[in-house]
C-alpha cells in the first residue's frame, strides 16, 4: 500500500544496459551484530520494509522481474539479464551496487518512496550476501517443535531458563523477587482485575509454609472472578458489543455469548475446543445450547440498517470483516490486505482471501437491516416453564381444530348469511360515467370496467364530478367502490402517502339544461369498512359512512377512510330517500367532495353503480365476504373439495359465537407463552444456510465487478496441508476452525500464547501482537515462544495450564522496579530483567474504585448495565433518538465488562481509558494517559460516589484518630502501609477540607449525595465530605490505576 | 532539588504537558543540553510553539490551522452552488442512461430514473461572477473570497461510511481522523485545549442523520490526538464540572494532594508515567476554567454577535461558527463543525430554504471575522457534505444520495480565491472537468499546513498507514 513511482520499473533494466553501476571500494563494514548473519533476524525486516513492496509476493505489482522473498527467485537474473544477488560475492551483486549507488536514478529504494536505508543495514545485507545469501523460512511459518531446554537452576522452568540465558548473554541480571505485597496485588489483577484486599496480603504474608506463592495463584484462578478478568482481552480481539456498529448503531441481543466466554475461561475450556465453538458450534451433530450461544462469534461483525445501502456492498463488507477477524484472532496475519491485491508482505493471495471468505458464505443473515431476535437462551426452570405453557397453548389448540361436528347447524347458518350478503352486492350495476371532472385539476380516466383512475396533478383536496346521462328506473340506491390500483401511492385506493383518502362528503342532484338543478336526498350509508385508528380527533369517533352525508354539519374534516385496507377494494352503499327516475332530457350529477387534504386524502380509483332493487340497500348483517372467500361459499357442500371444506370451517371457527370462549382460552395461553417467551433472554446465534452466498473476487475490492472467479473455501495456499487430500465435499467452518487448531497450522498456538504473554508481562515476546507476518516482529526469544506454544497445545491447549506456567515462573515474579541504568539499557523491558509496571485497563480502573469502595456488586453474565453517562452523549445517534437511562439498584455496580458497548459512542469514562470501541478486532489496546483519565476520576459521579461509599467506610469502620482511619483507609486502596510524608499530606488535605465545609454545610450534604447509593444514616455531614475529599485522592492516585 | 534534578523535572514537564496538546518533544534534548548553561533558554522553550511529528515541515506553511465545516447529510449540489441550466430543460424527462450506467445508485436503485429541475433559481455574485444559488446572498458577498469545487466525487454513498471515507480516507472503522492526523503531525499550539476540537449542531428540518464519535477518533495514533467533543448543552467536555458542592478551591485542595502523592511515589520508584500523570491533573484543572471561559460567547461585542446572527448558548451552526473563530484563536490546530439535516430525500427544496437560512451568513461572519483579524491568510476554511444529490427525482420532491459529481468550497490558507474549478456534466450527474476525490483533497490540505501527504504516516499492521491510502494529489491550480 506504498506510492510508487511508475519510472522505477524499467530502471533496473536500464542501468543493466548501461553496464555502468557504481563500484564497490573496500569491503563491507564490519557490523556490530555476533556472529554470523541470520535471515529472519537482520535481514528479512530490512527487505520487507524497504523492498518488497515492489519485489515481494504481490506479483502484480513485481517490479523488473525481481523477487527477494524466495532464494531461488532472487539468485535468478532479473529482466535486466544483472542477477541481484550472488551469494558470496557481495561486490558482483546488483542488489548492493544499487544499494550503494550515488545516482538517485539508480540508488534502491528509490528516493520517492521514503524509505532510505541506514548505512548500517546496507552493511548489514553486503555481510550476508558475502556469507553465501542464506535464506530461512519465515519465523511464524516454520513447525513448531518442542526446543532443547537450556540448563538452569532448580525451580526454573523454560521461561527462566531462556529468559536467563539471554540476560546472561546481555550481561544483565533479573531483578529480586518482589515483595508479597506487591506480588498479591499484582497477582489478583492480573487474574481477576480486582485489587487484592488488605485481608487478602495478610494471608498471603502470614503463610510461610513452601508453595505459599502456588497456593495464592490456585485461589485466585478459582475465583468466578478470572473468568471476567481473562474475558476482556477475549471479547476486544472478537469485537463483542451490544450495538451493530453502522448508522444507527441499534441494539442487538448478543450477551449471552459475553457470559459464554466467561464461562468457558473458568471452567478452563479447551483452546482447540473454544476455537471450534465459536467459529461451527452450529455444524456440531445435534448441537447443545452452549455451543450455539458461541457460534455468534460469526455474527459480532458490524451490521447496518441504513435505507439505500446497496446489498453487494455490504456483503463485501461482512466477507471482509469476517476474513481479517480470523487473521487477528487466531493467525496473526493481516490477511485484510488481500481484499484488493496479493499481500505485499506475505505470501497470501486475494484468491486466498475470498477464498477463506467463502467459508462464511452459508451463514443466514439480513444483509441490510434489524438483526433477528436470535435464539432463546432459558435457565433450566425457565425452559421447564416454557415447555409447560407450550403444551397447554398446544393443547387448546388442538381442541380448537379438531372437529365441532355439534356446530353443523351453526356452519350452515354462517354460510348462508354470507351468501345472502353476497347477493345484495350481485344487485348493484356498475355504471359508466358520460363525463367526470376533477376541480382540483387532476385528470381522470375512465376504464373498460368503468372504473375511473385519477392521476396527474396532485391537489391536496378535490371534488370529483360525475355525469349520469341514462340511468335505468327507479334507482334506490347509488354505490362507491374504492379500488386499488398499482400506480398509487401504497396501491390505493386514495393518493395519500399511505393510499388512504377521506370521502367528505357525496351531493347528487339532477339537471337539465336550463332549468335550476334538484337535489337528490339520501336516507343512510353504510360502508363494508370504516377506518377507527387515528379518530381521536374526528367528531364521528371513527372516519364513518354518516358523514358523507351530513351536509358536512360537523365540518369538512371528518369522512369516510379505510386505513388499514389500504391496497384492497372497499365501498360506500347510500339509500336514495326517493327512489329516482331519469326524465328525458335529464342528467344525474354525483359529487365527490374530498375536502380533507392534509397530504392528498383525495380518490385515487373508484367506480360507481347504482341499484333498483330494494333489497340491495338493506344493510348486510355481516361483512361482506371478499372475492375468495365468496367462491369458496357459493360452491355446494356436496362438491367441496376437504381443502375447501377445512378452509371454510377455519374462517367460520373464527368468527363463531359459540366458540368465543375456547378462542378466548387459546389467545390468554398464546399470551401467557409468548409474554414468558419475551422475558427470556435471546443472543445472535450462526444458522447454516443451505444455499451459500457465491463468492466473487473481487478485482481491486470492486464489489461492483461481478465477474471475477467464483471461489470455494479454502485454507490458504501457503498454509494448506499437504497431508489432506483434495476433499470432494465443499469445506466448511468446522475444517476451517479444526485446521486453525491442528497440528500442521504453525500460528494459532504462537499468536494465542503471545497475546495472553503481554496480559502478564506487558509486551508481547514479539511485540506486534496483530502480525506474524513479515512486517511484524521476530521474536525476542523465540524458542520461549515456541516452547510456550508446544505447552500449551501439548496440554490439550489447557489455557489455565498456561496461565499457571507465566504467573509462577520466577521472571514473572521480579520486582518492576529498574535502576537507572536498566532503565536506559532496556527501555521497553524486551529482555525481561524485571516486571513490566503499567496502568490497569478501563474496565479494572471502576472496577477498583468500586471494591474499595465496597460499592461492587460481583454478580456474574447477564443483560448489560448501564453506569452513570453524562447527559446528551447519545444526542448525535439517530434512528430511532436514544435517551440513557442509568441501571438503578446493583447494577449500577457491577463491573466494568459489563458496561453497555455502544460502538459509535463507548461509555466515556471507559473511552478516557483506552477502551477499545469493538468496531474492528484489536488485539491490544493503548495505554495512554490524558487529562481526560484525570477529570474522570475527579468528576465522573460514578467514582464521587465511589468516594463517598469508601469515606462512609473509613467513618463506620475503622477506629481512632484521623492517623489510625488515614493509614486504615490507605491499605484498603493499596494494600500497603503508607510513610509518614504520605500520611501527612492527606492529613493536610483531611484538615484544609474539613474547615471548608464546616463553613459550607449545604455543600457537604450535597457532595455526599453524589449517586443512588443509599446514604447511610448517622453520619455528620462535614466529616464525611471532607473524608470524601480525602477518598477522591486515594481512588485518584497514580499507585492506585497501576499494576507495578 | 539540584538545579540538575530541576531541569530534568522541568523538561519532563514540558513534554509531558505536550502530550495533551499533541507536541511532540522534537528537539528538547538539544535544547536541554544547551540550557544548563543558559537557564533563558527553558524561559523560551515555555513559551515557543512546539511542532508535531513532522519537524521540520516538508514545506512552509500557508495554512496553521483548518476549519473543517461539515454538511451531514449530503447537500444538493443543484439548489446550492452548481447550476445546471440543462436539467431545467430536461425536468420530468427520462434521465438519459448514458449518465448513470455503472454508477452506484441509492435508493433510486431499480426505479425510474427522471430528472428532476433545480428548484431554486441561481444568480451571479462578486467579481467573478459565480453563479450561486440565490437564497445564498451573505457567501454571495464573500464568494470572491473563496474556492469553488465544482467536481467532487467519493467513494462511498450511505451516510455512515461516507463520512468515514471523508474523514479518514478509508471505509474500514478505525483510521485516523484528519484532525487526528493533522495534530500528530502538526502538534498544537493551544495552551489548555485540546489540538482537535469537534461541534455539532442541528437543522430544523429534522434529516438529522447520526453522526458516530468514530468521525474523530485517532485510530492506531496515541489516544491524545483524538477529536475532543466540545457540546453546546451540559459539560462542554465530559466530566468537565467539579462534583456538587465542591468548590474550585475545594478541588484545587484535591488535585495539589494527588500531584504531592504522586510525586512522593515517584521519587520511590522513578517511574516516568508519573511526570506525565502530575502534568495531566494539572492540564485537567486548568481545562475545567479555560473551556468554560472559551464557551462563553457572551463576552464577544454585539457587532460580532450580529455579524454572526447568533446568540450567546443557542447551540446553532452560528455560534459553532463563532466559537470555531476563538478556537482558531487560541492555536486550536484543528477545528471540524457539523451541520446536519441536508439529508433531503423529500421537498429538497425547502429543505434547503432552510439550511441556508441556517448557514449562509454563519459562513460569511466566520470568513469576514477572520479576515479582519488576519487570520484568513493562515486558516484554512473547508465545507463539504459526504456526498451530493442526484439530479434524478426522488419521490418528486426530493433528491437520493449521490458520489459521483458535487460541490464543496475551500477558502482562505493559501488558497486561490474566486475561482471555480472544475465542474460536473451538463446535468450535474457526474465530474467530468478535473474530477476531484476525497483523497487529493486530503492531499491538498496537509500540503497547504506544509505536510507532504505520502510522508506522513504510522506503521499499523505491518502497513505504512496515510490518511491518503495509496492515491491522492495535490490540486495544484487552486493553490
Amino acid at each position: 500500500m506504498k506510492a510508487r513511482a511508475s519510472r522505477t520499473v524499467s530502471r533496473w533494466v536500464l542501468i543493466a544496459a548501461l553496464g555502468c553501476g557504481p563500484m564497490i571500494v573496500g569491503a563491507a563494514p564490519v557490523s556490530a551484530a555476533a556472529g554470523p548473519v541470520q535471515f529472519n533476524r537482520d535481514i528479512r525486516p530490512i527487505l520487507s520494509e524497504h523492498c518488497f513492496s515492489c519485489h515481494g509476493p504481490d506479483v502484480q505489482k513485481m517490479k523488473g522481474g525481481l523477487r527477494l522473498d524466495r532464494r531461488e527467485e532472487a539468485l535468478k537474473p532479473a529482466k535486466s539479464g544483472k542477477k541481484a544477488i550472488v551469494p558470496g560475492d557481495a561486490g558482483g551483486s546488483e542488489l548492493v551496487l544499487r544499494l550503494l549507488s550515488t545516482d538517485a536514478e539508480e540508488l534502491m529504494p528509490p528516493p520517492e518512496a521514503h524509505k532510505p536505508l541506514k548505512p548500517e543495514q546496507k552493511a548489514m545485507l553486503q555481510r550476508w550476501i558475502a556469507e553465501g545469501a542464506a535464506y530461512q523460512g519465515h519465523w511464524a511459518y516454520q513447525p513448531i517443535v518442542r526446543p532443547v531446554l537450556p540448563p538452569g537452576g532448580e525451580g526454573e522452568g523454560g521461561i527462566d531458563r531462556w529468559v536467563g540465558a539471554r540476560l546472561e548473554t546481555a550481561g544483565l541480571k533479573a531483578a529480586t523477587e518482589a515483595d508479597r505485597r506487591t506480588l498479591a496485588r499484582r497477582l489478583s489483577l492480573d487474574l481477576t482485575g480486582l485489587p487484592a484486599t488488605p485481608e487478602m496480603v495478610a494471608t498471603f504474608e502470614a503463610d510461610t509454609a513452601p508453595g505459599a506463592y502456588e497456593r495464592m495463584v490456585d485461589r485466585l484462578m478459582a475465583t468466578p472472578q478470572y473468568g471476567e478478568r481473562m474475558a476482556i482481552a477475549w471479547l476486544d480481539v472478537v469485537r463483542f458489543a451490544d450495538t451493530i456498529g453502522y448508522h444507527s448503531d441499534t441494539p442487538r441481543n448478543i450477551w449471552p455469548y459475553r457470559d459464554y466466554v466467561i464461562r468457558s475461561f473458568n471452567n478452563n475450556k479447551p483452546f482447540d475446543q473454544f476455537t471450534r465453538e465459536q467459529l461451527a458450534g452450529d455444524l456440531f451433530p445435534n448441537p447443545t445450547m452452549e455451543e450455539r450461544v458461541a457460534s455468534g462469534f460469526n455474527r459480532l461483525l458490524l451490521t447496518t440498517e441504513e435505507g439505500g445501502a446497496q446489498e453487494k456492498d455490504y456483503e463485501s463488507r461482512y466477507l471482509t470483516d469476517r476474513v481479517r477477524a480470523v487473521g487477528t484472532v487466531w493467525m496473526g496475519q493481516t490477511i485484510g490486505c488481500a481484499q484488493c491485491h496479493d499481500h505485499k508482505f506475505d505470501p497470501i493471495s486475494a484468491r486466498d482471501f475470498y477464498a477463506m471468505g467463502a467459508f462464511f458464505a452459508d451463514v443466514k443473515e439480513a444483509i441490510i437491516g434489524r438483526r433477528e431476535d436470535g435464539m432463546l437462551v432459558p435457565t433450566e426452570p425457565q425452559a421447564r416453564e416454557l415447555t409447560r405453557l407450550t403444551h397447554e397453548a398446544e393443547r387448546l389448540k388442538g381442541q380448537f381444530e379438531g372437529p365441532h361436528p355439534k356446530l353443523e347447524s351453526a356452519f350452515g347458518r354462517w354460510r348462508q348469511e354470507r351468501l345472502e350478503a353476497l347477493h345484495s352486492d350481485s344487485l348493484w350495476t356498475a355504471t359508466a360515467p358520460t363525463s367526470a371532472d376533477s376541480t382540483g385539476g387532476a385528470t381522470l380516466t375512465v376504464r373498460d370496467d368503468r372504473s375511473v383512475l385519477v392521476g396527474g396533478q396532485k391537489p391536496d383536496t378535490d371534488s370529483t364530478v360525475v355525469r349520469f346521462a341514462a340511468l335505468p328506473e327507479r334507482v334506490v340506491g347509488v354505490r362507491v367502490e374504492v379500488l386499488p390500483d398499482k400506480s398509487l401511492p401504497s396501491q390505493g385506493p386514495g393518493r395519500a402517502g399511505n393510499g388512504n383518502f377521506v370521502l367528505t362528503e357525496v351531493v347528487a342532484r339532477v339537471v337539465r339544461d336550463g332549468a335550476p338543478a334538484r337535489d337528490v336526498a339520501f336516507e343512510s350509508a353504510w360502508a363494508s369498512h370504516e377506518q377507527t385508528v387515528s379518530a381521536d380527533k374526528n367528531p364521528y369517533g371513527k372516519w364513518s359512512a354518516a358523514s358523507v352525508i351530513d351536509h358536512d354539519a360537523r365540518g369538512t374534516f371528518a369522512g369516510w377512510a379505510i386505513l388499514p385496507e389500504a391496497g384492497k377494494p372497499s365501498q360506500l352503499r347510500l339509500r336514495l330517500k326517493e327512489p329516482l327516475t331519469l326524465a328525458s332530457g335529464e342528467r344525474l350529477e354525483i359529487e365527490l367532495q374530498q375536502k380533507h387534504g392534509h397530504g392528498h386524502h383525495t380518490l385515487g380509483c373508484f367506480r360507481l353503480g347504482v341499484a333498483t332493487d330494494p333489497a340491495a340497500v338493506v344493510p348486510p348483517t355481516v361483512p361482506l365476504p371478499n372475492a375468495d372467500l365468496a367462491d369458496r361459499l357459493k360452491v355446494d357442500p356436496s362438491a367441496r373439495t376437504p381443502e375447501q371444506s377445512a378452509k371454510l370451517w377455519s374462517e367460520f371457527k373464527a368468527v363463531a359465537p359459540e366458540l368465543a370462549d375456547l378462542r378466548a382460552q387459546r389467545t390468554a395461553a398464546d399470551k401467557a407463552r409468548a409474554d414468558f417467551e419475551g422475558t427470556i433472554p435471546r443472543t445472535l446465534v450462526t444458522e447454516r444456510s443451505e444455499k451459500p452466498r457465491t463468492v466473487r473476487v473481487l478485482p481491486r475490492g470492486n464489489w461492483l465487478i461481478e465477474t471475477g472467479e467464483i471461489m470455494e473455501p479454502a485454507i490458504p495456499a501457503q498454509f494448506r496441508p499437504a497431508s489432506r487430500a483434495v476433499s470432494d465435499r465443499r469445506l466448511n467452518r468446522l475444517d476451517l476452525a479444526d485446521w486453525l487448531v491442528s497440528p500442521e497450522n504453525p500460528l494459532t498456538a504462537r499468536v494465542v500464547v503471545n497475546r495472553f504473554w503481554r496480559q502478564f508481562f506487558g509486551t508481547g515476546l514479539s511485540k506486534v501482537l496483530d502480525d506474524f507476518g513479515a512486517q511484524g516482529e521476530p521474536p525476542r526469544h523465540p524458542e520461549l515462544l515456541d516452547w510456550l506454544a508446544v505447552e500449551f497445545r501439548e496440554s490439550g491447549w489447557d489455557v489455565k495450564h498456561l496461565v499457571r506456567l507465566m504467573v509462577t515462573s520466577r521472571t514473572y515474579r521480579q520486582s518492576s522496579n529498574a535502576s537507572r541504568e536498566l532503565l536506559a539499557r532496556d527501555p521497553e523491558n524486551r529482555e525481561l530483567a524485571r516486571q513490566g509496571r503499567w496502568r490497569i485497563e478501563a474496565e479494572m480502573v471502576r472496577d477498583s474504585a468500586l471494591q474499595v469502595s465496597g460499592l461492587l456488586v460481583p454478580r456474574i453474565g447477564g443483560p448489560s448495565v448501564r453506569p452513570y453517562q453524562p447527559d446528551g452523549y447519545w444526542e448525535n445517534l439517530n434512528f430511532p433518538q436514544r435517551g440513557y437511562d442509568a441501571s438503578s439498584g446493583g447494577d449500577q455496580y457491577r463491573r466494568g465488562l459489563y458496561t453497555w458497548w455502544q460502538r459509535s459512542y463507548v461509555h466515556p469514562s471507559m473511552l478516557a481509558f483506552d477502551a477499545a470501541t469493538r468496531e474492528e478486532c484489536a488485539a491490544e489496546r493503548n495505554r495512554s494517559n490524558i487529562p481526560q483519565q484525570a477529570l474522570v476520576l475527579l468528576n465522573d459521579p460514578s467514582f464521587v460516589e465511589a468516594a463517598r461509599s469508601f469515606a462512609a467506610r473509613i467513618l463506620r469502620e475503622s477506629a481512632g484518630d484521623d492517623t489510625a482511619r488515614l493509614t486504615w483507609a490507605w491499605r484498603q486502596a493499596l494494600s500497603r502501609t503508607p510513610l509518614d510524608s504520605e500520611l501527612s499530606a492527606l492529613r493536610r488535605l483531611l484538615e484544609t477540607q474539613r474547615s471548608a465545609f464546616a463553613k459550607d454545610l449545604d455543600a457537604a450534604s450535597q457532595f455526599t449525595r453524589t449517586g443512588k447509593a443509599p446514604t447511610p444514616a448517622g453520619l455528620d455531614p462535614v466529616q464525611w465530605a471532607a473524608w470524601t475529599d480525602v477518598a477522591r485522592a486515594l481512588l485518584n492516585l497514580h499507585e492506585t490505576i497501576t499494576r507495578s | 532539588m539540584s538545579p540538575s534534578t530541576e531541569i530534568r523535572q522541568f523538561l519532563r514537564q514540558q513534554q509531558t504537558r505536550r502530550v495533551f496538546l499533541g507536541r511532540a518533544s522534537q528537539g528538547l534534548g538539544a535544547l536541554a543540553l544547551g540550557s544548563i548553561l543558559q537557564p533563558r533558554l527553558l524561559q523560551a522553550a515555555a513559551t515557543r510553539a512546539v511542532q508535531g511529528a513532522v519537524n521540520p515541515l516538508h514545506f512552509p506553511a500557508k495554512a496553521r490551522r483548518v476549519i473543517w465545516l461539515s454538511m451531514a447529510g449530503g447537500p444538493s449540489h443543484l439548489e446550492t452552488f452548481d447550476p445546471k441550466p440543462k436539467l431545467v430543460e430536461m425536468h420530468g424527462k427520462p434521465m438519459p442512461e448514458s449518465f448513470t450506467q455503472g454508477k452506484q445508485i441509492a435508493q433510486l436503485q431499480g426505479q425510474k430514473l427522471v430528472c428532476y429541475g433545480p428548484q431554486l433559481p441561481f444568480k451571479r455574485f462578486g467579481k467573478a461572477g459565480v453563479e450561486l444559488c440565490e437564497l445564498f446572498t451573505q457567501l454571495g458577498s464573500v464568494s470572491d473570497d473563496i474556492c469553488w469545487v465544482r467536481s467532487m466525487t467519493s467513494e462511498a454513498i450511505n451516510h455512515d461510511p461516507a463520512h468515514m471515507f471523508m474523514n479518514t480516507g478509508s471505509q474500514i472503522a478505525g483510521r485516523p481522523s484528519m484532525g487526528s492526523w493533522v495534530t500528530y503531525g502538526l502538534g498544537s499550539e493551544a495552551e489548555n485545549l485540546p489540538g482537535f476540537v469537534v461541534l455539532t449542531s442541528l437543522g430544523r428540518g429534522g434529516q438529522n442523520q447520526p453522526i458516530a464519535a468514530r468521525q474523530w477518533a485517532p485510530g492506531m495514533l496515541p489516544s491524545r490526538f483524538q477529536g475532543v467533543h466540545l457540546r453546546g448543552k451540559g459539560d462542554p467536555v465530559m466530566y468537565l464540572t467539579t462534583p456538587p458542592g465542591v468548590t474550585r478551591e475545594g478541588q484545587h485542595e484535591v488535585v495539589r494532594t494527588i500531584n504531592d502523592l504522586n510525586r512522593q511515589h515517584d521519587a520511590v520508584v522513578d517511574d516516568p508515567e508519573i511526570a506525565t500523570r502530575i502534568a495531566q491533573y494539572e492540564m485537567a484543572f486548568q481545562m475545567q476554567a479555560s473551556v468554560p471561559e472559551l464557551m462563553d460567547t457572551a463576552s464577544e461585542p454585539a457587532s460580532i454577535q450580529s455579524l454572526y446572527g447568533c446568540k450567546p448558548g443557542d447551540g446553532s451552526f452560528a455560534s459553532n461558527c463563532l466559537l470555531a473563530r476563538r478556537l482558531a484563536e487560541r492555536g486550536v490546530r484543528f477545528i471540524q463543525l457539523y451541520h446536519k439535516d441536508w439529508d433531503h430525500h423529500g421537498e429538497v427544496k425547502q429543505g434547503v430554504e432552510f439550511k441556508a437560512a441556517e448557514i449562509d451568513r454563519a459562513c460569511m461572519a466566520l470568513i469576514t471575522d477572520l479576515k479582519q483579524r488576519d487570520m484568513l491568510k493562515d486558516t484554512l476554511i473547508v465545507w463539504a457534505g459526504e456526498f451530493g444529490r442526484t439530479p434524478m427525482s426522488q419521490g418528486g420532491s426530493g433528491r437520493d444520495h449521490h458520489n459521483a459529481g458535487f460541490t464543496i468550497w475551500m477558502c482562505g490558507g493559501g488558497i486561490r480565491p474566486g475561482m471555480i474549478y472544475g465542474a460536473t456534466d451538463e446535468l450535474g450527474y457526474s465530474a467530468v472537468d478535473s474530477p476531484v476525490d476525497v483523497h487529493d483533497i486530503h492531499a491538498t490540505l496537509l500540503r497547504q499546513l506544509g505536510i507532504d501527504h505520502t510522508r506522513l504516516s504510522v506503521k499499523f499492521q505491518g502497513l505504512d498507514v496515510r490518511l491518503t491510502g495509496i492515491a491522492g494529489r495535490v490540486i495544484q491550480d487552486i493553490i
